[in-house]
Order: C-alpha cells, then structure tokens, then sequence
C-alpha cells in the first residue's frame, strides 16, 4: 500500500508557489538521484514497504530507503504501469494477484528504471517489515529469489483483538534487537548507534505533529485541505524515504503554515485546477486511490464540490492522529508500536469504529469506499465496514471499485455514475432532515 | 501396518466419511454437543490451529472450510466483491444461515488477509460467539518466536479454561499431546500407504477419511483410519496405468471431490498433496513430558510443514519441500491447483515452479474455486500431463 507522489503529477499553478510543494518535488528527486547514483557513489540500499517503514532504524546504518510500493505508484502514475503488471503476467504471474507486486515485477524485468529515467540499484538488503499484509511476505520473497541479496523479517502481530499487548511488544524488539540490528550491522558495516537513532526519533515527533495539525484542519468548514487526494501529497515524506530527517520536518512546517492560512482565509482545498469551488459534500473515503488515472478520479470530486475531509488510506503507513508519535525515550518499543498500529494491522472493528468516528468529529455527509481489487488487505470485508459505519453514523455510504496501478479495472463512466447517485442520496437525506426539522 | 481390524469394508468407511462431508448441518457434531451439558464446540479454518488445546478443554474441535459445491451461496456474496476467494464468502453462509449456531468459539489462523479480516467480521456478526485471530511467529528461534508463541497459546489456553469454567491444566495438555501424536502417526502412515500403493487408497477416499477427522472426536478419527488402513490393505483394487503426482496449492479453499476425482480417473494419481494440512501440520511426535506449551512450540518451529503462509528464512530451502514431497513419494510430476484470487498459493507458485525446473520436475497449473462444476477442461489438462509423463518415462 502506498503514498508518495511526485508533486509533478500533482497540482498544478499553485504547486509552484507553495513552498511545501516545491520542498517536497526537491526531496523527491534529490532521493530519486541518489538511490540511482548509489552504484557510484558505494552507498547501500535497503528496500522495505511502507506500512512497518523504519525510516530511522535504516538511517542509523547510512542505508537508503527504497520502496518499492511507491516505484509502482510512480509507474501508475506516469502509466506504465499497465505494461508492467502485463510483462509479469506474461512471465508467470497469475492475473488474480496483487498488481503492486507484479508491477514492480514487470519494471525490474524492463530494466527496473526510476522516476528520474536512471536504473533503480539492486538492493542491498530486503527489510522485509510483515505489517499488515500477507503479500509482503510473497512479494520480499519473489525480489529475494532475483537478487538474491539478505532478507530480514520483522513480523508484526495483527491486532486481531483490538489492542497491542505486551508479548507482541517484546517479541517485536526482540526480533529488532537479535536479528534485524545484527543483520543490519553486518550488511552496513555501520555499528548501531541508541542515541542516534534517539535523534532521528525525536526529529519524526515534531513532523508527525505537524502533519496531524494539517490532517485535523479538515475538521473547519469548508475544509483547506482534500484528506485523500491532497493528502496523498502530504504523507509522501512521512510516509516515505524522510521520517526522522530535517528535511521532513521543514517539509510539513511550511506545510502547515500555508493550510494554516487557508484556514484563516476560509479557503477550501487546492486542486490540480486551482482553488476547489464551494464545498458541497464532505466525504470520508475507505481504501487506496488509483493511481493510473489519478487526476481523472480527483476531479470527478472536486467537479461536484466534494471534499475528502478524512481517509484511512492515510493511515497505512502510521496512525498519528489518536495521540502516537515515536518516542525517543524508549526507542525499539516505540518502532514496535508504531508497526502495530499502522491502518491496516488494525482489526475490522477497530477500523470501522476508526472510521465511524471520522464521520462524526469531521461532520462528514458520509462514507465512501474505493475497493481495490488488489489489495485483500483493504478489501476483504469492506462490503460488511460500509454496513456497520451506515448503521452507526446513519450516515449514507457507497461504494465503487478499481485498482491501485491496473488501468484494466478503471472504469470512469462507472465511477462516475456511482458519484453521481451518490451525491444525489445525499441531497435527499439532507432534504429529509430538513423536512423533518 | 495398523492392527485394529474390525472388519469394515473400505467402501462402508468411506460411505460414513462421506455422510459427515456432505453434511452441512454438521449433525455429527451437534449430537456430540447434545450427548452431555456443557460441552463445547470450537470451529477453526485452514491452515493450522492446535487442537491440543480444544481438546484439553474438553471441547470439540470442529474445522471449517466453506461451502463445497453443495451450499447454495445467498448471503454470503453480498459480504465480498467478485474478486475475492470462495471460501470466505461460504463459511459466511454457514454463519448466517444458522447452520454454526452450536458453535461457541471460532479460531482464524494466520493464513492470509482475507481469514485475518474474516476474524473480525466475525466479531462484528457474531459477537456471543468467542472469536480469536490465531496468530503464529514468523520467526523460528525459540527465544524469540517460540517465546511470543508460547505466550499467544498461553492465551488460547486461559481463554478456553475460561470458556469451559475451569483452568486446563498441564497433564490434559500432555494427554491431548498424545492423543493427536497418534492420530498424525495414523495420517502419516495412511499417506506413506498410499504413496506406495495409490490404487488402494484413491485419492478421493484418503481426503474424505481425513476430512472425517475435522468433525469427529480424534479418538474415533483415529479408529475410522485405522480400519480404512486395515480395508484398504486387505482388499484388493484394479491397479491402472496413472503416473503419480504431488497436489499442491490445495492448503484452503477446498477443490471440489469431483476434481480429486477427475485427476485420477484422468490418469493421474495422487501420491502426495497439501490438503488438511493441519492434520498433519506437526511433522513429529510432540514429547508428552516437560512443559506442553513449550513443547508445541517447539514443534511448530522446527518440525512443521511449509506452506505459502510461512516465511522460509533460507533462500536455498525455498521449495525444497515440494521437491522432498515429490521424492518422498516416488511422484514423476506435480499438479498446481490453486483457488481463484488466492494471493498466497498464486504468489507462491512461480517461485515453487521455479524450484521444480531446476530439479527437473515437470508440472501443470490450473485454477479452481470450491464450487467449480466443470470438470472437462481440468480432466484434459491432467489426461495430457499423465500422456506426456508416461512418454518422458518410456523414453
Ligand atoms: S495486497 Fe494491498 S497492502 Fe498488500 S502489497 Fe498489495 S496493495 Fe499493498
Ligand atoms: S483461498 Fe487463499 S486467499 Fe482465500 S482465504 Fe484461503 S488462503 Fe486466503
């Protein structure tokens, strides 16, 4: 599951005036030229996957962070990834399977080039982080059996009853301490350091703040800012290659500084046309976007006058909203908890009440979820959250269905119509309430 | 060779075993329920949970694997989009339709996200029913995954004690040990029987004899292999001309008995398979002394199958098992069936298949679903594998 986009694809005449946005392209393609400068420059790479990212714990070793999750919403987006998810299909691959996986495949087998057009390293380790998918286990083992480079486990118990318990605690930072630091040592040649990865640590606090200031000012009417596909944008750094750096930390200060002002000026959220018009439907959406026709999904909201004012998609690489933030105080432990808790390592009833209550305290019209064919993770049971979270919140709800990076199952006019329908509901209930007011 | 004989034929052993498949009300069940007050019934789904501990508490384990081709899927579609797995959606109609309501715990092993968010579904559906997702380490060191696993079946075992209105104490752990040693001692010979003789133990017979043993006590399942041992070792069989194959893929949604069928009547026999595993998930006896919780933990760890849903550490061990399975059992080929959308058994293959060209193993693949009805296009991909084995081995 994945996030980080390059503001490129992104909005457009305003991208260029925020500092945010140019702070965040700069990042972006700064990390893009050093993963693929690393052959030359002998720096090695670790790849990992985003929900479980431990951006500080690779950083302690001078590695480079590497996600292939995001590679694929790279390729989504810049649509290749349609030929990718075909070459590995076309090499074996059953359709059935996760399109992430297959179009990382497929770009390895086409010469795995990056965003910047240069060849992405081979990795120098898999940190294969288990959090709160299966595929990740299948995926890690696939690259393993081509680069036949070092993988490390680090498995995540889900929270199947709702709460983290000590015995997963201690298991996770055992594992962290017996066997991911050892390895990560060995392979690096960089002997761990506490205190440093203490700093780094302390240094995600303060972007993690920041960052949920910018997720809670949807709670304002209009809202500044599209939960879901602005927020895409926003979590990219967090989420990605920057947790725990200086960078990240200047990235969602400014940041928070201009939705701030949106805030103060009563202006809606900025899209890739400009300014939103008024907002009309305040939304929660389940599931991830898609990605190969990314602007395309987002205007058939803005279009409406529909903002997303909150989203569980950003949530898959960490909770930060319910009071979490890494904590340099007791550094293994708060690595640990940070894997557990991620979106998608919660139960089903944890996340319908995760979004039950988004529904309520962002005074949303209701529930949205896009199902992806891709991802059991998400998917499985989203038919019976829509039906909980409606009857909680007596809120409508709807759902539609694509896929992360398979432009196969990307179809507009259904998107589209299902919208439509839905924002009309709305319309109806409001009118029902206000004839019954 | 096992000696309890009581005279049953094969037939008549596979007939009773085939009642409590086709049976969805799970009568057989429900009337071990009904014979005492108090007694209690614990359902679990693929791919392995420890019945040790059911059993110590006194209670039924009782496996749950779908629907087969035979249920009449109504609600249960309306839980899950078109591209998720059968198996779900008709252990669901189980659920809804009543047909679980004797059931007071479910167990979800960790297999893959779709079992993982059934747990919670289940919660939310069934909330007097105890639900547990059943979480097992992915890392084999004992002091690191065996000691979280101790703890997680720590868990189980209070919960159950709980359950049931008293603690379970060690001694009926180590007899519960010793009743399922036996009874994977029993599987394990009826699966070396049938690798050396596949025409006396068809394949189709051997599953549903094992599927008995996810319905009835152990103690009786035991029995029921034991005189199917015994049948199938006096009675004489038409021998025909198959190759032998390994079934792999099979570890969840179940394929449906017409296909297991359809595979040997096309020429191909079973010899190996990774179906029910969890009747023989531990690949050794559990010592009945020392600490039992240990003890299965260390079992699970160091002597137990390898299917998708485990993390193989070592890259040079991946797949070797298929392989080991395929000499083991004397197989000349292997038969992938995986279900439809089953990510961990589709992501598992290439890599399985892989392992097979390098050992020069050949292999068909195919997809099924529990409730696929036509056979033909199946029975003409094995006909054609078993031609081709045969003509590599005359050559
Ligand atoms: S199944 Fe879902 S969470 Fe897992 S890799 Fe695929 S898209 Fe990501
Ligand atoms: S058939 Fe496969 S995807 Fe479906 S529940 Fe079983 S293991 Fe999971």
């Amino acid at each position: 599951m994945t996030v980080i986009v390059t503001p490129k694809a992104g909005p457009a005449k305003q991208v260029v005036k925020d500092d945010s946005m140019l702070k965040q392209k700069e990042m972006m393609a700064a990390h893009y030229e050093r993963l693929t400068n690393a052959p030359e420059t002998g720096e090695k790479v670790a790849s990992t996957f985003v929900p479980g990212n431990l951006n500080e714990l690779i950083k302690c070793f001078d590695l480079l962070n590497n996600l292939p999750e995001v590679n694929a919403i790279q390729s989504g987006l810049r649509r290749q990834s349609g030929s990718y998810v075909l070459e590995a299909e076309k090499i074996g691959h059953s359709e059935d399977v996760c399109t992430y996986v297959k179009s990382d495949i497929g770009m390895m087998a086409k010469g795995n080039i990056g965003p910047n057009g240069k060849r992405l390293p081979d990795p120098d380790v898999l940190l294969l982080s288990y959090t709160g998918c299966f595929t990740f286990m299948k995926w890690f083992e696939l690259l393993r059996e081509q680069y036949k480079c070092e993988t490390i486990m680090l498995h995540t118990p889900y929270m199947g009853d709702g709460k983290i318990t000590k015995n997963m605690i201690e298991y996770m930072v055992k594992q962290l301490k017996e066997e991911v630091i050892p390895k990560l040592e060995r392979i690096s040649g960089v002997k761990f350091d506490i205190d440093r990865l203490r700093e780094y640590l302390k240094k995600s606090a303060v972007a993690e703040d920041d960052l949920v200031r910018v997720l809670q000012s949807a709670k304002s009417k209009p809202s500044p800012i599209d939960a879901y596909f602005g927020g895409i944008y926003y979590i990219g750094p967090i989420f990605g290659a920057f947790r725990g750096t200086d960078d990240a930390i200047d990235y969602y200060k400014f940041l928070r500084a201009e939705v701030e002002e949106r805030l103060a000026n009563g202006q809606g959220p900025v899209t890739p046309d400009g300014d939103m018009g008024q907002e009309k439907y305040r939304l929660v959406v389940e599931g991830p976007p898609n990605y190969t026709n990314f602007r395309q999904f987002w205007k058939m909201f803005y279009d409406e006058g529909a903002v997303v004012v909150a989203s569980s998609y950003t949530k898959v690489g960490g909770v930060y909203d319910f009071g979490f933030r890494h904590d340099p105080d007791k550094p293994l432990e708060t690595l640990a908890e940070y894997c557990l808790g991620v979106y998608t390592n919660r139960s089903l009833p944890m996340r319908v009440d995760m979004l039950s209550n988004y529904i309520d305290e962002y005074a949303a019209d209701g529930l949205l979820i896009n199902s992806i064919k891709s991802c059991n993770s998400f998917s499985a049971g989203q038919l019976l959250i829509m039906r909980e979270v409606e009857k909680r919140t007596g809120k409508p709800a709807a759902f539609i269905e694509s896929d992360l990076v398979d432009p196969r199952y990307f179809s507009a006019a259904n998107i589209k119509n299902r919208l439509e329908s839905y924002f009309q509901m709305i319309e109806q209930r409001r009118a029902g309430a206000r004839a019954a007011a | 060779m096992a000696t309890s004989l009581n005279g049953s034929s094969a037939a008549s052993i596979v007939a009773r075993a085939q009642g409590l498949f086709d049976d969805l009300s799970f009568t057989a069940a429900r009337a071990w329920k009904a014979a005492e007050p108090g007694r209690k019934v614990i359902g679990y789904m693929p791919i392995y949970v420890p019945r040790e501990i059911i059993h110590a508490a006194g209670m039924l384990p009782l496996g749950i694997l779908g629907g087969g081709d035979q249920l009449e899927v109504i609600h249960g579609d309306a839980y899950y989009q078109s591209y998720i797995c059968r198996i779900p959606r008709s252990t669901i109609e189980l659920g809804v339709s009543g047909r679980l309501d004797f059931v007071d715990g479910m167990l979800f092993p960790s297999i893959c996200d779709v079992i993982r968010n059934l747990s919670g579904m289940w919660k939310m559906m069934f909330p007097n029913v105890y639900v547990r997702y059943f979480d097992v380490p992915q890392n084999y060191k004992d002091g690191i995954g065996g000691n979280y696993y101790v703890s997680e079946l720590s868990e189980l075992v209070e919960a159950l004690g709980t359950l049931r209105g008293k603690p379970i104490s060690d001694d009926e752990l180590r007899h519960s040990i010793a009743v399922y040693n036996e009874n994977r001692r029993l599987v394990r010979e009826l699966y070396s029987f049938r690798a050396q003789r596949p025409w006396q133990a068809p394949a189709a017979e051997v599953y549903l004899v094992l599927r008995a043993g996810l319905v009835l006590p152990v103690e009786e399942h035991s029995a029921l292999v034991r005189d199917y041992l015994a049948a199938a070792e006096r009675e004489e069989r038409p021998r025909r001309d198959n190759c032998r194959v390994v079934l792999t893929g099979v570890f969840c949604e179940q394929p449906p008995l017409n296909l297991i069928k359809s595979l040997e009547l096309s020429g191909c026999y079973v010899v190996d398979d990774d179906l029910l595993l969890v009747t023989r998930w531990l690949t050794a006896d559990v010592p009945t002394s020392g600490n039992p919780l240990q003890e299965l933990a260390s079992a699970f760890l160091h002597h137990s199958e390898s299917t998708a849903a485990k993390y193989e550490p070592d890259l040079k061990e991946k797949g070797q098992h298929l392989v080991r399975a395929v000499r083991r059992s004397g197989a000349e080929g292997v038969i992938f069936a995986c279900p439809s959308f089953c990510d961990p058994a589709l992501l598992e293959r290439p890599m399985l298949q892989h392992v097979l060209k390098d050992a020069d193993i050949p292999y068909i693949a195919f997809k099924y679903a529990e409730n696929s009805g036509q056979m033909q296009p199946i029975r003409e991909q094995a006909g054609t594998f078993a031609d081709s084995i045969k003509l590599w081995s005359g050559a």
